[in-house]
């Protein structure tokens, strides 16, 4: 069973129907027990990182989602979970979960494109993003495909090897990494049309390896 | 690269789609969650759902509509229209809805504004601008006025003063609708469009006005628009979304395949 993590921080029915739609047993838990029972956890999150990281703390899920992303099991991220992942984000200044090295920054304000163009925060809509590497979890997206972003802030791993893809706005950044048994994206799978729900299936079918 | 996105907007009276000729004249043209399919897989960005049911007691249909619009598709879509309080906002959101879109009610109380960004994240309040073309005087030194009810009332509100300040209170994003060029097919407000888009840092889907591929080239480029709202071009099958993004691919605009 795949539990999606509710920590009372936006859309998460969205990511509900995009498994039913694929046909794929889920429940939406806040309850840090069946965080530990489960085959494979969803943490997804629209929202601020300061008020986000207060809800996990209160209810227990940070040590639930720590201690079960060390059972090796299969975790995935999506936008302010992927951001609280982390250990630090710039927005609130807040101290994050630490599971992934690494700190979250925002964008320049003003953002400008190499020809000096000014370029709008958030950075919304469909853009590209170029996996890097191997992973299970890609092998069967395209690599032109395009996803859905709404975002201010963005992820940087410390080390450029847990970059799993970046996309360019500006500049290039960190749009999907990978950690062990963790995959965490910046953008939103579940609203990201065919490439999105292939990635989530292939999610719900993978064990948890890297690609070595 | 972002690319431009392509919004086919779908009216929806009493559950049905309708499609509003400078909003008189509405006929029927089908289900809006048959639409929505067809668009998602026709390769849509994004749409936006406009509410234009009269009275409140039938807003517990459109609730209806939209749950079952958010469990056929995958891409974000809006809902407007009637929404007046944080309650309304509430209720299309859990009920599947990526954004929604807040027009007289923001004008009446613009704290709607800051208080759904605050409730829900500045990234799903859409604010929709209803805009006249008028004479420049004391309170609209623009031109461009704030008009409500289908463009029947002014406000005196001067449209870049107010884009200014809906950006200030927290709106995510602005859907800008030309009441002059609203159903007439022959093009966007291409003096209007660029003039708010660079006026504001938040994301201008530009509306009303869209009949041919060319004319959604020019407000994606020369206009400064993020993202164009098209309906009766691709409603009554005219073009193809693919048509249309593939005139705008040929002249460098950067759009989304869906593969």
């Amino acid at each position: 069973m795949i539990s999606i993590i509710d920590y009372k921080a936006g859309n998460l029915t969205s990511v509900e129907r995009a498994l039913k739609n694929l046909s794929i047993p889920c429940r939406i838990t806040n309850d840090p027990e069946l965080v530990l029972q489960s085959d494979r956890v969803i943490f997804p999150g629209v929202g601020a990182a300061g008020e986000a990281m207060k809800a996990i703390q209160t209810t227990g899920l940070d040590k639930a989602i720590k201690t079960y992303f060390f059972s090796g099991r299969p975790l995935l991220g999506i936008c302010l979970g992927t951001q609280i992942i982390l250990e630090f984000s710039q927005e609130n200044q807040t101290s994050c979960l630490g599971i992934l090295p690494g700190e979250v920054i925002r964008f320049p304000d003003p953002h400008r494109d190499e020809e000096g163009k000014h370029l709008k925060i958030p950075h919304m809509g469909w853009n590209r993003v170029e996996w890097t590497r191997d992973h299970p979890l890609v092998r069967a997206i395209p690599p032109e495909s395009v996803f859905y972003f709404v975002h201010s802030y963005y992820p940087v791993p410390r080390e450029e090897n847990l970059i799993l893809g970046r996309t360019h706005y500006g500049f290039y950044f960190p749009s999907a990494v990978a950690f062990r048994n963790l995959v965490a994206l910046q953008f939103h799978p579940e609203k990201s049309g065919p490439p999105g729900l292939a990635l989530l299936k292939a999610f719900s079918e993978w064990e948890g390896k890297d690609a070595d | 690269m972002l690319t431009k996105r392509i919004i086919p907007c779908l009216d929806v009276r009493d559950g049905k789609t309708t499609k509003g000729i400078r909003f008189k004249n509405n006929i029927d043209i089908g289900d809006p969650v048959e639409m929505a399919r067809f668009y998602y897989e026709a390769g849509a960005d994004e749409l936006v759902f406009y509410d234009i049911t009269a009275s409140a007691e039938k807003r517990a249909i459109m609730i209806e509509v939209v749950q079952r619009v958010a469990e056929e598709i995958f891409i974000p879509f809006s809902v407007g229209g009637g929404i007046a309080c944080l309650e309304d906002m509430r209720q299309v959101l859990l009920a599947g809805a990526e954004k929604v879109s807040i027009n007289s009610a923001a004008i009446n109380n613009p704290a709607l504004i800051q208080e759904g960004a605050q409730a829900f994240g500045g990234q799903c309040i859409v604010l929709g601008m209803d805009v006249k073309k008028v004479p420049p005087h004391a309170a609209v030194p623009s031109g461009y006025e704030m008009v409500i009810h289908g463009g029947r009332i002014l406000t005196g509100i001067d449209a870049l003063w107010w884009a200014r300040e809906a950006e200030r209170l927290g709106a995510g994003e602005i859907c800008l609708n030309s009441i002059d060029a609203d159903g007439t097919q022959k093009g966007y407000e291409m003096n209007l469009t660029p003039l708010i888009s660079e006026a504001v840092s938040i994301p201008v889907i530009a509306s009303g006005g869209a009949g041919l591929p060319e004319h959604l080239g020019q407000v994606l480029t020369e206009g400064k628009a993020d993202a164009a709202l098209i309906a009766s071009m691709t409603h009554y099958g005219t073009y193809t979304v693919r048509q249309i993004k593939d005139y705008l691919k040929e002249r460098g605009v950067p759009v989304r395949y869906i593969w």
